[in-house]
């Protein structure tokens, strides 16, 4: 019982942060928004017992990722969002859509869906399971997904770096 | 098993007191950096408030809440005042799941010494220290000063560098140890090598040992790398424009931050409470408490005993020294041990 309403609290949680990220206009209050969102869903998995997953959720979305964002919006020194006539056509068309897509998404998932809903407290995700899969079962994909990570910072890499020319006039 | 109440009740008694002892500790440590750095530099330190200057960290505590709490014009107020209660915050939960000896029984319940017994308690620790740092950037943001933003971008910055080289050289304990849990990682380094030397992770990772050592100043921001704060540059980077408890509150974090730090120390690569036990049951079952502390201490005082030593350095050379030596480092000594692990098992 206390599970399910904590369950229910942090969902709500979870969306009241997201709406906020929407509707604040200065760019660190939407950036500490999602940084609630994230933290209330790894509350939510550490609810459904994946204790390792709410764990590396806090440490790279919340401690990591999110302190890069916060980072950049304080170095560039970004101001307010200033509302144009585009935002205002986004919100009358956004919002309606928005429900009918949650909606349409939400109806799939409960009449259409083969997968069984996962109860509170069944996914058990000790560190040992977890690294056995990912380094046993799914060994490819993973490491073609770290090879996907690796390019990605090469890429960065090579766009960031001074072009040859400036490099030599230092 | 406990009934709800009890439960509730034992969990309760534990945080006040491990909340009491750990702001103790804070006040105090206070008391010996200003007391060791004084001797150091041929001074005496606090010495007019009581004997020896130990009331002075009171003294200090009072003088903070009574002063005058002034609030910038200039600054961005629902962030101002939460940064530093986000930074006490973060820095006093992780003491949550730190275990500081074996398990104790009073009136017939048996409990451990620990507020939560988690079996990823040393995640849990790593990740409330990695939110830590919205504390000081907050508040280097918020408060819409040149030096303050500085100082908030040079510390989240390099917090954000030494967490890499901090968690890469916890991976080889991890290793050895085969738990995220603390109490299993402490129980794992009971006994001894050849029958003298103590088991304790110290020994076979004195590498990762020396990594943690230098990424845990810099995540502390302490000298040498306290370049968020350098006086010389910034005035007092991210907490300039604060005063009175807000100004206090980021020194409680700092010191509660060094505490937690050393705690990890002592219970991942020192052996945790392991240590010589004689006497009567009463010592027996104090004696724990006593080795543990005495290694916070001993970490403690290497800390100060830096902070007297060496000058500051260089923003460039610290990232330099992060990325291009500290992280390899972390990595090379993960590798080896992660081989030597497979091939004996």
């Amino acid at each position: 019982m206390l599970h399910l309403i904590l369950f229910l609290a942090f969902g709500a949680v979870c969306v009241a942060g997201a709406i906020n990220l929407l509707v604040q206009r200065h760019p660190i209050n939407s950036a500490l928004s999602l940084v609630v969102v994230m933290g209330s869903l790894a509350a939510e998995y550490l609810l459904l017992g994946a204790e390792f997953v709410a764990a590396v959720q806090v440490i790279v979305y919340a401690g990591a990722i999110m302190v890069l964002f916060v980072f950049v919006i304080m170095l560039l020194n970004a101001g307010e969002e200033e509302r144009t006539k585009g935002s205002r056509v986004a919100m009358i068309f956004g919002i309606p859509g928005m429900l009918v897509g949650s909606l349409l998404i939400a109806w799939v998932l409960l009449e259409h869906s083969r997968t069984q809903s996962v109860a509170i407290g069944a996914l058990p995700g000790p560190p040992k399971t977890l690294g056995w899969l990912l380094f046993h079962d799914y060994l490819l994909p993973f490491e073609v997904t770290s090879v996907l990570v690796l390019i990605a910072i090469m890429g960065a890499v090579v766009l960031a770096a001074p072009p040859e020319s400036a490099r030599r006039s230092d | 098993m406990l009934s709800v109440e009890t439960f509730v009740a034992i969990s309760l008694i534990k945080t006040v007191i491990a909340l009491f002892v750990l702001l103790t500790a804070v006040a105090y440590t206070v008391w010996l950096e200003r007391k060791v750095v004084g001797h150091m530099q041929n001074r005496w330190g606090p010495t007019r408030v009581g004997p020896f200057g130990l009331l002075q960290p009171l003294a200090d505590g009072v003088k903070f809440m009574f002063k005058e709490d002034l609030i910038p014009p200039h600054v961005y107020k629902p962030l101002y005042i939460a940064a530093p209660m986000l930074a006490v915050i973060f820095a006093l939960t992780s003491i949550a799941v730190i275990p500081v000896g074996n398990s104790i029984s009073i009136g017939g319940i048996q409990t451990s010494l620990q507020i939560a017994d988690v079996n990823i308690g040393l995640l849990i620790v790593l990740g409330i220290t990695s939110l830590g740092v919205y504390g000081v950037a907050l508040a280097g943001w918020s408060s819409n000063s040149k030096y303050s933003l500085l100082g908030g971008l040079r510390a989240s910055a390099q917090m954000v560098s030494y967490e890499i080289a901090l968690g890469l050289s916890l991976v080889g304990v991890l290793i050895l140890s085969g738990s995220f849990s603390l109490r299993e990682i402490v129980d794992a380094q009971s006994g001894t090598y050849l029958g003298f030397i103590p088991r304790w992770n110290i020994f076979p990772q004195f590498i990762a040992f020396f990594i943690y050592l230098m990424a845990a100043y810099a995540e502390t921001n302490r000298i040498p790398f306290d370049l968020p704060e350098a006086e010389t540059e910034l005035v007092a980077g991210y907490h300039t424009e604060y005063s009175a408890m807000k100004f206090a509150m980021f020194f409680m974090a700092e010191y509660a931050n060094m505490i937690t730090v050393a705690c990890l120390a002592s219970l991942l690569f020192l052996g945790g409470w392991h240590g010589p036990l004689f006497g009567p049951p009463l010592l027996q079952a104090l004696l724990p408490l006593f080795w543990f502390a005495l290694r916070i201490f001993a970490f403690l005082f290497v800390y100060i005993w830096v902070r007297g030593t060496l000058p500051r350095f260089r923003y460039d050379q610290l990232m330099g020294f992060g990325w291009k030596f500290l992280l390899p480092l972390a990595i090379a000594n993960l590798v080896v041990t992660a081989f030597i692990v497979a091939v004996r098992s």
